[in-house]
């Protein structure tokens, strides 16, 4: 098992870029006609709220990036979305379904 | 903002209609011997295994009935040599696959092959963090480490590792290493399992059978590890319901999420069906899996709750855990249809939990391994074998 690194716990913070990791998809089910996280052993249905997060985390923006953006978007205060995204990615992380 | 598991999801007709999961059993045969083996005593001969393309069939049709998740099992599935051609059926008709394997016969060559044509997760079994007395219960030397080898390999190629380790009298005091050893692999899941007792752990039932004393230890130890590595390790709790006060919701409800395509192609609500009697189960090679998900006899037998007697019938829970497990309730009652024994309601849990009292107070009987030739196979002798 040499080579391995061992697993740490992902902190999500406002300047994480975070991404769902390979393994991880974010699928729109025909049969079902919503939104679907697929993970092992695990099947998640995000609400349109996380599923707008999930869309935007793709490595490269950050958390901050992705808040302000929402925010436009919902015309909602920036503070309050990073506070709630934050948590929610946070959750997701310990989920294992978003790595930074 | 909020994500949740689709059990807890409101049920739309739709979703309530689609099955979720389906478990391809792609073969009985299997390296190991295991004597707490979930196959049936009766193990399928490879003459009688679903040819390629009839499980490349099956596959399109679950993606097209709304199945997610592919779950490819066994017996062991590697020892399929079109293992490859399924695992890319499942990424091209969209199905996530799981490969459920107790790694023996894996090399890396063919490991890497089948990341390359879209396997997403692998999940592999261990017997106990001891080699010894992991392979002593295996009944196969040197499986152990080569278990941790192939552990190795996943983890290097980027894959998600699961482990899971059944859980019994015979490896209880194991548990604080395993879950160390599960962390040190990288895995990211470990299903930390106790036994159920079907199939072949029901025959090896007085050989397994935990005190109640280790299974509340065990589920105190699981709640500490699950705090301390938190965002590390996820870890997964099956109890075994024979000290239970409530039953398990057995499939998440009989044909309510998961399809159970056995080697020979018969289609089960669960892998443990065929148990009861009376029973008739649809094979693919007949009927289209849309057609028996919908509409089979075995597949309406127990669906719902129009089916329950009482004390279930007027349960509040009814819904909650859908009656628990109909196997069990056959083999303990006598009709499926009955209560599940694990809960307190039904008149026959007293006794239920009484025989697991006694089995685990007493000294443990040799094991009888899982091989093919069903109910008469040679017995396993106690210690290092």
């Amino acid at each position: 098992m040499s080579g391995v690194e061992q697993p740490r716990r992902t902190i999500i913070g406002a300047s994480s870029a975070p991404a769902l990791p390979r393994h991880i998809k974010l699928r729109h089910d025909a049969a079902r006609d919503r939104w679907m996280i697929l993970a092992p052993e695990r099947v998640f249905t995000p609400d349109a709220v996380a599923i707008a997060v999930l869309k935007l985390c793709d490595g490269a923006r950050t958390v901050d990036q992705i808040a302000g953006e929402l925010a436009q978007a919902y015309n909602a205060p920036e503070e309050t979305i990073l506070g709630d995204i934050i948590a929610m990615l946070q959750g997701l992380a310990d989920k294992g379904v978003v790595v930074v | 903002m909020s994500v949740q598991a689709p059990t807890r999801a409101a049920a739309t007709e739709s979703c309530a209609r689609a099955p979720v999961g389906l478990l391809a059993e792609l073969t009985h045969r299997c390296p190991l011997q295991c004597p707490y083996c979930s196959n049936p005593l009766a193990l399928e001969r490879a003459a009688g295994e679903l040819p390629t393309e009839a499980w490349l069939d099956v596959l399109a049709q679950a993606a097209d009935l709304g199945i997610l998740q592919l779950h490819l099992s066994g017996g062991e599935p590697t020892v399929r040599r079109d293992l490859e051609d399924i695992v890319a059926q499942a990424a091209k008709v969209g199905l996530y696959s799981n490969l459920i394997t107790s790694a023996v016969t894996l090399t890396r060559e063919r490991l890497e092959r089948l990341a390359a044509r879209g396997l997403d997760h692998v999940q592999i079994s261990i017997q106990d963090a001891d080699a010894i007395n992991a392979d002593r219960i295996a009944r196969y030397q040197d499986g152990h480490g080569k278990k941790l080898e192939v552990a190795g390999w996943v983890r290097a190629l980027g894959m998600p590792l699961t482990i899971n380790a059944p859980i019994h009298r015979q490896n209880v005091a194991s548990l604080p290493a395993i879950i160390e050893l599960a962390t040190s692999l990288g895995a990211q899941r470990l299903e930390v399992a106790h036994v159920q007792y079907y199939g072949w752990a029901l025959q090896n039932r007085q050989a397994l059978m935990p005190t109640r004393a280790q299974v509340l230890a065990s589920a105190e130890l699981v709640e500490a590890a699950r705090e301390r590595l938190k965002g590390i390790l996820v870890i997964d709790f099956v109890v075994p319901d024979y000290y239970a006060r409530r039953p398990k919701p057995c499939m998440g409800g009989w044909g309510r999420g998961i399809m159970n395509v056995t080697p020979s192609g018969k289609v089960l609500p669960c892998h443990a069906a065929e148990t009861i009697t009376g029973l008739v189960f649809d094979n693919v090679r007949e009927r289209r899996l849309r057609d028996i998900w919908l509409a089979s006899d075995a597949f309406q037998a127990f669906r719902g709750t129009a089916w329950m007697r009482e004390p279930c019938r007027s349960c509040d829970l009814r819904e909650v855990d859908w009656g628990g497990c109909r196997c069990q309730a056959f083999a303990f009652a006598g009709a499926a249809a009955e209560a599940d024994p694990a809960c307190d309601k039904s008149s026959l849990h007293a006794a239920f939990t009484r025989v697991a009292e006694t089995e685990a107070a007493t000294p443990a009987t040799a094991f009888v391994y899982r091989k093919p030739g069903g109910s008469a196979p040679a017995r396993g002798t106690i210690g290092a074998d």
